[in-house]
């Protein structure tokens, strides 16, 4: 994918309210209204969120022009969480050999590394 | 969430712009913690997955002193980066700049800060990268695992590794 395009995801994604806002979208399409509800946050705080969200193409908005619907749209979002699921699980196999050294630096004592001290 | 993401406890966020957020507890005070994160003796031990290691690993500590780690994978391929330590302050706090063989325009800056409780201890890492590319580029190489994951999973994924504690 477009690196501009995982950038933008990722911009979209370090925002709390966004992030809760995608989580409510999760379960369907809502309306700014709605959206703004659980929020103390006023109906064009959340469409300022809402453009961020669309510019990354997280959220499409539907044609109904009294409603305009949002909703989610994964695939961008799928690529950020694989991203980040990758980058993960590399440095955790590498950590968890790291475990392992520790475990036994700290059986041969708290001394261990002091190699330099006579 | 699967038991082959779940992993030990890292954690990893993004931040806005360019960075990465990470975290992770270690069962062993932050000076052995800190001591595996500086000293190339301990470095080539743990450093790499996927059958990638550390075959190169010089550690000048100290501020200004200079770094530079080759890792090798397991197709011979050879991966090298290096920098220079900005602030060394064992064992609680280790600043250093990161470049990748041929990447020199995109100089990451890397934070890491060894907090101690009850003999644990708790590692907050923070990665600026200068551009995106660089972020996704260089990150994506090594690391290249190939099918992504099934669509089903991404709610869970999602609450573990950017919601978590947020919802309301």
């Amino acid at each position: 994918m477009a690196a501009d395009v995982l950038d933008a995801t990722f911009a979209a994604l370090a925002d709390p309210t966004r992030r809760a806002i995608l989580a409510r979208l999760r379960e369907g399409e809502a309306t700014v209204t709605e959206l703004a509800a659980p929020f103390a946050m006023t109906q064009p705080g959340i469409s300022k969120h809402l453009r961020v969200l669309e510019r990354a193409g997280l959220v499409s908005r539907g044609r109904d022009a009294q409603r305009r619907p949002c909703r989610l749209e994964a695939a961008p979002l799928k690529d950020a969480v694989d991203w980040l699921a990758n980058y993960r699980s590399y440095w955790e196999e590498s950590y968890q050999k790291l475990d392992a050294l520790l475990g036994e630096l700290n059986q041969n004592g708290p001394d261990a590394t002091e190699r330099d001290i006579p | 969430m699967t038991s082959r993401e779940q992993g030990e406890g890292l954690t990893v966020r993004a931040l806005s712009g360019t960075g990465l957020l990470l975290t992770r507890t270690f069962a062993a005070p932050r000076r052995l913690v800190f001591d595996a994160f500086t000293r190339p003796e301990l470095l080539r031990r743990w450093h790499g997955a996927r059958g990638w290691h550390l075959v190169v690993c010089e550690v000048d500590l100290r501020a200004g002193g200079a770094w530079r780690f080759v890792s090798r994978g397991p197709d011979g391929a050879e991966m090298g980066l290096g920098g220079t330590y900005h602030e060394v302050d064992a064992p609680g706090r280790l600043v250093h700049s990161e470049i990748h063989d041929g990447w020199e325009e995109g100089e990451a800056l890397v934070t890491t800060v060894f907090g101690e409780r009850d003999g644990r201890t708790e590692m907050t890492t923070t990665v600026r990268y200068p551009s995106r590319e660089i972020r996704d580029g260089v990150l994506r190489t090594p690391m290249e695992r190939g099918a992504g994951e099934a669509y089903d999973r991404l709610a869970e994924m999602l609450d573990e590794m950017t919601l978590k504690g947020e919802l309301r």
